[in-house]
């Protein structure tokens, strides 16, 4: 415990960026998955089957292979992202964080895809013909009627994919970011003895992360809920 | 449907073929550069006390040596090799020399021992020994033993070629990358500039060699060997800012190996086995063969 306590400032950097990884490869994630269901289920066959094949691809990648490309392949065929370099404080975020930020957002944004069409496929179909009745476009369609139903059928699976968003931030550990799990291994090489009570204190540190996050989706639940 | 069958045939007996080239390429790797034949010593009927753990191992014939796989000059193992090569390994070999078990046998496993398992595995009893870059450290000693040093180095930087770099004064606040979770980027941290863990070295150099960070560090023997494999592209720079003394880890539960150890590395050092074992591994790479370092004298 000492160990942790004694590196305090460290520990909380560490889990600074971790949960800066999780908050921006998150909301990147929703956005680009939001994209990926609409073409998705759009009415653009191309498009659509592009789509399946893109999902179909990343997300039977593991997570590390993406990773690597962005870090390692990405820059010897000219995609780097040097320009990123931002300090806040003690905070650092660089060329590698945001490498690692893409991976994961290209990553999760397929799940985030799934998870919405299967909220979409829970609206019935009769809500995007009567929508289609009165005149409305695709995107109208989409934005109006369709997706706001979809949404709230999509919390808890969207809530899930978001939690292995922010566990799988640890992969960044090995991959250039000094986040939690990077720390936690510094930490147990220098205090041999004291191995046990860090691991446990990360670990209780993660549970009660995931367990914000899943509050949070909770909350956003009851609050769409409506009566059907 | 005869033809595909005569094809069937031909194809197996390529295949036949191949597997036997390969076999006998395999059997010409022990001949590389880079590591020395040691043979097994006679065991004298009392050359251990009875009931040590070395009269044990002798008596059993099998030792499991712990050792890194990703650490060129120290210890490294290739996918195509069955023995890791390094400096390491080699006072291992000479170690397990002495206890009448020939090292270049099937008699001696070679665990990988990663940084975080090293205490671990010699707790539980799945390594007899460690040498996988083992510094000796006070807070280690609590919890397993550790004797030596056999090795003494210091951290440095590599960097690209054409890098203006010239020492770890000019990275403060820069990124310097080195393996997740070692003392080698605590030390980089506690100079100032800015820790970027990588999995391994090789990934760490790969980083340099593309330009995602600017310099690694770790000890220097590691960055040569590197430097090495990327001629003209990478080299080390900088004084060695920080002494890492490695050593021979052991169980807490058989220190009677202390002296033993102690015993072997002094043989090593006055018959000049320690010398041509460096020269042997870390040689290759520019490094030149320095005095052997004073041990540590046994907890009584």
């Amino acid at each position: 415990m000492n160990a942790v306590l004694d590196n305090l400032d460290l520990v909380v950097r560490a889990f600074s960026y971790t949960v800066l990884l999780f908050l921006i490869a998150g909301v990147l994630s929703l956005v680009f998955g939001t994209l990926l269901a609409a073409f998705r289920v759009g009415p653009v066959a191309v498009l659509s089957r592009a789509t399946a094949v893109y999902v179909t691809t990343i997300r039977n990648t593991p997570l590390i292979i993406i990773l690597i490309f962005f870090r390692i392949a990405g820059p010897k065929i000219g995609i780097s992202f040097n320009f990123v370099d931002i300090q806040v404080g003690e905070i650092r975020l660089n060329n590698l964080f945001a490498a690692c930020v893409i991976g994961l957002s290209v990553y999760t944004s397929t799940f985030v895809c799934e998870a919405i069409r299967s909220g979409v496929n829970a609206v019935p179909l009769g809500q995007a013909e009567a929508a289609r009745a009165i005149g409305l476009p695709f995107a109208g369609v989409m934005t109006e009627v369709v997706l706001p139903q979809a949404f709230r059928a999509t919390v808890p699976p969207l809530a899930s994919v978001q939690i292995a968003l922010l566990k799988n931030t640890t992969v960044a550990g090995a991959l250039g970011v000094f986040e939690a799990f990077a720390r936690m291994k510094s930490l147990t090489n220098d205090n041999a003895t004291q191995r046990i009570g860090i691991f446990l204190t990360f670990a209780v540190i993660f549970v009660v992360l995931v367990e914000l996050v899943s509050f949070a989706a909770n909350r956003i639940e009851r609050r769409w809920r409506i009566a059907r | 449907m005869r033809m595909f069958r005569t094809w069937k045939r031909t194809g197996a007996a390529i295949a036949g073929l191949g597997l036997v080239l390969s076999l006998a390429a395999c059997g010409d790797a022990g001949d590389d550069t880079g590591a020395v034949d040691v043979e097994a010593e006679e065991v004298e009927e009392d050359k251990f006390e009875a009931g040590t753990a070395m009269a044990e191992l002798a008596e059993a014939g099998e030792i499991t040596v712990g050792v890194k796989y990703d650490q060129p000059g120290l210890g490294f193992k290739d996918a195509s090799s069955d023995i890791p090569t390094g400096f390491d390994v080699e006072i291992a070999k000479l170690l397990v020399a002495d206890l009448g078990i020939e090292p270049e046998s099937d008699s001696v496993t070679w665990e990988e021992t990663i940084s975080d398992n090293r205490e671990p595995y010699l707790e539980e009893g799945r390594v007899d020994l460690v040498l996988a870059s083992y510094s000796i450290t006070d807070e280690r000693r609590q919890i397993v033993g550790q004797t030596g040093p056999y090795f003494l180095t210091g951290q440095q930087l590599l960097v690209a070629a054409d890098s203006d770099i010239a020492s770890i004064e000019d990275m403060k606040g820069e990124e310097v990358c080195s393996a997740t979770g070692s003392t080698s980027l605590e030390n980089v941290e506690a100079a100032g500039a800015v820790g970027a863990p990588a999995d391994t070295y090789s990934q760490c150099a790969e980083d340099v060699l593309n330009g995602s960070v600017d310099a690694m560090s770790t000890d220097g023997s590691i960055l040569l060997g590197l430097a090495a494999q990327n001629e003209g592209e990478l080299k080390v720079v900088g004084e060695e800012f920080s002494e890492e003394r490695i050593g021979v880890g052991y169980s807490l539960e058989t220190p009677e190996m202390c002296e033993w150890i102690n015993g072997v590395l002094t043989e090593a050092y006055d018959s000049g086995a320690w010398a041509e074992a460096f020269e042997a591994t870390l040689g290759p790479a520019g490094a030149e063969t320095p005095e052997p370092p004073a041990l540590d004298e046994c907890p009584a």
